[in-house]
């Protein structure tokens, strides 16, 4: 079973990571619906997690997953406010579309 | 060891569930494929010896976080994406943000590469333990307890702010 696979160390973490993080990126860009771009950033603030915890364990110290912890209240703060105004966005416009959003465009 | 494939087939299924939720024009099936993905990122958390990140992956992030997402798009109803761009041009002809995005793309693509074929390997992770929940509360309440306790005003000033932007127009309220 050993032979299949090469074990996984931290530059296999950090390449995963480095691959949700592009997805995400890729899709804040490329979806044109709010809630799925607010998903995109969840996407990217858990690639990160990965790393933070990945590195933490490789230099062996709980700092990784404190800084993860952090993150995962920013996260649920920002999807609180983040959702406040896709409501409210919605009850103006109807849509959620970004590009109809443009009362702030100069 | 059968963990080392255990890491392939959690990343699989990371990855395989958030290329899904980009791809996917339902909101609803996104947020649920996002639920996948994270329960494969807890098991990779319990890999690296984080249980503690792992538990709070799955409470927090999988039970709360898009819990609340799914509840907004339910509460919206407006499961289809609509788009004013033909589907089947080419992503780098079109307009605005989306050729952006692709750029963006194919550069951290190009970056992965890079990294793949340049990078070196790094070794293995050391035998130290870091899976101690005590040494995490300890660390958090004596290292970091100022950091703790600005988490905690935020995270008033978020629900400040969300009760504010969702509130309903008083002026409306007058209305029949």
């Amino acid at each position: 079973m050993s032979g299949l696979v090469p074990t996984p160390a931290l530059s296999h973490y950090l390449i995963l990571s480095a691959v949700l993080f592009t997805i995400g990126a890729a899709g804040v860009f490329v979806r044109r619906n709010i809630i799925t771009v607010l998903l995109s950033i969840e996407i990217m603030l858990n690639a990160v997690n990965l790393t933070f915890v990945a590195v933490g364990r490789y230099r062996g110290t709980v700092d990784g997953q404190i800084i993860t912890f952090f993150v995962m209240t920013v996260a649920a703060a920002e999807a609180a406010v983040g959702l406040a105004i896709v409501i409210g966005l919605f009850r103006h416009k109807e849509s959620l579309n970004p590009d109809s959003f443009t009362a702030l465009k100069w | 060891m059968g963990s080392d494939l255990l890491f392939y087939i959690f990343g699989a299924v990371a990855v395989g569930a958030s290329l899904a939720v980009i791809g996917q024009r339902n909101p609803i099936y996104s947020v649920l494929l996002l639920i996948l993905s994270f329960g494969a990122l807890s098991g990779l958390y319990i890999l690296l010896d984080a249980p503690f990140v792992a538990v709070i992956q799955i409470i927090v992030y999988a039970g709360a976080i898009m819990v609340l997402f799914l509840f907004v798009v339910m509460l919206l109803n407006a499961p289809h994406e609509e788009t004013d761009y033909d589907e089947r041009v080419h992503p780098l002809l079109r307009a605005g943000p989306t050729r952006f995005g692709v750029v963006l793309a194919i550069g951290l693509i190009a970056e992965l590469w890079w990294a793949l074929t340049k990078g070196r390997e790094t070794g293995p992770f050391g035998d130290g333990s870091v899976s101690s929940v005590a040494a995490i509360g300890r660390s958090l309440f004596t290292e970091y307890s100022f950091q703790f306790e600005v988490t905690s005003v935020l995270i008033l000033v978020a629900m400040v702010g969300a009760v504010v932007l969702a509130r309903r127009e008083p002026k409306s309220e007058g209305r029949p």
